[in-house]
């Protein structure tokens, strides 16, 4: 059984080495192959989630070595979460993409499965190192995303995400290293333990390290001022690339918060950044629900909404109480759901604008290219979809949804992460018996940036859907408007089902704060099989 | 040796810096793997630099970790100098393609 852990890396990997070996063109059959992976992909998180529900930090030791020495992989709460996400949105994303995106190029889905591969791998992973690997591996599976559909602005937009992002990996390298010289270990769990036990030498050197490590996740977390990249790339990426991409900036935060909570959230070296993270974070909400405001394109609408979200996560972690970020992971799990849908809802949107026959600049998704795979109605225009009179509005009540859940407003499920974070903010009292002012900073910040994000989304939603109402019924296929409506539906469930769900995201808070936890869980991993003795191995 | 090597690395990330804010995508390569190698000296001298001593254990020599160099950053090194590789070659890819469709050699695809 604890060989289900390897199964979310090891599944995508081999699902793309058979698509590679379909060759070029069979695209059903790649399409039922990566479907089929990502179900069962997601059945496995859900399991994993289950199961550490169950019995708490459960580790998978691959290569067989003890834990400090050999290659360790962990699965606790938030990274089970984080499992279930990433493979919900990656069903979504193909599903969508199995109407028309996924002709818009070549290696689509081998390149969507290296990235669910890499995803699972970012969070699995026990190891700085390892956490560096998988992420280059979803980085490299994200600049052929990226490029997917090929075109001027996504090239452009490609040059510049591909650059920055090996200049974060370059200092991604250069702070693990550090904190190797000085700790001499790269384990995660032994790494905590060491920083826990009394005085630490070279204290400053190591948050030098953890400082230049910071920054490189911050670079991919879309942290302000590293995060001029993101919108340009995200808003340039084809619909269900940029729907799977809204889980990528999560890997930054995810990798902030493993570390942080096993480094600094105690012990001796307790606190380190949190100021720096609050601060950023808010500034990053703030600045971002502006760039909503400024922005008139849909897409870079949703892409700036991901820079909400992300800005909101920093500063609740550097908050630096349990309940906060509780209330945070809670918000990060519906908020990207929504951002998730969002960017789906803006290709149907926009197509619908400007009518279902002009394809967007993807240059080999050209309407005469596509039409030679499609069947023609009887003017020989390409039949994309059958129009449903009920589409509009049922497109401009998922629009409204995702107004909400982007700005974080009542009665659905990001207002409750919101709202947990705030209560739990305000609940905190100096030794005066006051409230202190990061928190009135916070709540601040949270509500104006909700604001913002409303009055931007308000004005658009009132251009796109009141203004013209010379339009035909938007034509939405079952495959596209599935996922937009599944990804919404689990917002509303979420909702529905906040208690349990704010329970499991407070428990998740609980156990990355408990340290203990995960060391003992990786650093008391026995090696499972006996190793033969060099005599009987001969 | 450690203040050439030091040296090194200093030159090789400050003329990797200063071609990475150059305009053009020739300098970004240039300047991005210039940084990718001062960053695998870095790692390299992390374990602490040392004349004739084996990573792994040899017949003969006493096994404590004063006749020793530490073999993890030297595992970390070659990961790292593979991924670096593969990752210049898919950004030269990519610059490429951004040549061919913008007609220039520009960062922004455009001149201006």
């Amino acid at each position: 059984m604890p060989h289900l852990i390897v199964a979310p890396i090891l599944l995508p990997m081999l699902t793309a080495a058979m698509m590679l070996l379909l060759g070029e063109g069979r695209r059903p059959a790649k399409l039922v192959l990566g479907m089929s992976s990502a179900l069962l992909g997601l059945a496995v998180a859900v399991t994993l989630l289950a199961w550490v529900q169950e019995y708490g930090v459960v580790a998978y030791l691959p290569g067989n070595w003890p834990a400090p020495f050999g290659i360790a992989l962990a699965v606790d709460r938030l990274s089970a979460e984080m499992l279930v996400l990433t493979w919900v949105l990656g069903a979504c994303a193909l599903s969508f993409a199995s109407v028309r995106w996924h002709r818009a190029g070549v290696h689509f889905h081998p390149l969507s499965q290296l990235q669910l591969m890499g995803l699972s791998g970012a969070f699995l992973t026990a190891d700085v190192f390892n956490l560096f690997v998988f992420f280059e591996i979803l980085l490299a599976a994200s600049y052929g995303l990226l490029l997917h559909g090929s075109g001027r602005s996504r090239v452009r937009a490609g040059v510049h995400y591909v650059a920055i992002n090996l200049a974060a990996s370059s200092l991604f390298l250069i702070g693990a290293s550090m904190i190797y010289g000085i700790t001499g270990t790269l384990n995660m769990a032994e790494l905590s333990a060491r920083l826990s036990e009394g005085a630490v030498a070279n204290r400053h050197l190591i948050d030098a390290g953890a400082a230049i490590l910071a920054v490189a996740f911050l670079a991919k977390a879309a942290a302000w001022p590293l995060n001029f990249w993101l919108v340009p790339a995200y808003a340039s990426a084809t619909p269900p690339v940029a729907a799977l991409f809204a889980v990528l900036t999560k890997v930054g935060i995810y990798a902030l918060v493993r570390l942080w909570t096993l480094m600094f959230a105690g012990g001796p070296l307790a606190g380190f950044g949190a100021d720096g993270l609050f601060v950023f974070g808010l500034v990053t909400a703030v600045l971002a629900a502006l760039g909503m405001i400024a922005s008139h394109r849909l897409a870079s609408q949703a892409a700036w909404g991901v820079v909400v979200s992300a800005g909101t996560l920093l500063a609740a972690l550097g908050f630096g109480e349990e309940a906060v970020l509780g209330g945070a992971v809670f918000y990060l799990v519906s908020s990207t759901l929504a951002s998730s849908g969002f960017f789906l809802l803006v290709d149907l949107v926009e197509r619908w604008r400007v009518g279902a026959t002009v394809v967007d600049e993807a240059p080999f998704l050209s309407a005469t290219l596509e039409a030679q795979e499609v069947n023609l109605d009887d003017e020989e225009e390409p039949l994309v979809a059958l129009p449903f009179p009920a589409s509009t509005a049922l497109m401009a009540l998922a629009f409204v949804a995702c107004a909400l859940l982007i700005s974080g407003l009542p009665p659905l499920s990001t207002f409750v992460g919101k709202l947990g974070m705030l209560s739990a903010a305000l609940a905190v009292r100096e030794e005066t018996g006051s409230v202190p002012t990061r928190a009135w900073l916070f709540v601040g910040g949270l509500l104006g940036s909700g604001l913002l994000v409303l009055i931007a989304l308000t004005r658009t939603g009132i251009r796109t859907f009141w203004s013209e109402m010379q339009r035909e019924p938007p034509r939405v296929r079952a495959a596209e408007g599935l996922p937009v409506v599944a990804l919404l539906a689990a917002c509303v469930a979420l909702t529905l089902a906040a208690a349990p769900t704010m329970e499991l995201a407070r428990a998740t808070a609980q156990s990355l704060y408990d340290r203990r936890g995960y060391t003992h869980a990786v650093l008391g991993a026995r090696v499972r099989m006996p190793t033969p003795a060099p005599e009987a191995a001969r | 040796m450690e203040v050439v090597l030091a040296i090194a690395i200093g030159v090789l990330t400050g003329s990797g810096v200063w071609l990475l804010l150059r305009p053009r995508t020739f300098q970004l390569v240039v300047g991005l793997s210039l940084i990718s190698y001062a960053v695998n000296l870095f790692i390299f001298s992390i374990g602490g630099l040392a004349i004739d001593k084996e990573p792994i254990l040899v017949d003969g020599v006493p096994r404590d970790l004063v006749h020793y160099t530490d073999p993890v950053p030297q595992a970390l090194v070659l990961t790292a100098i593979v991924i670096s590789f593969a990752m210049t070659a898919l950004l030269l890819v990519v610059i490429l393609a951004s040549r061919g469709m913008t007609g220039t050699d520009h960062v922004d695809g455009t001149e201006a």
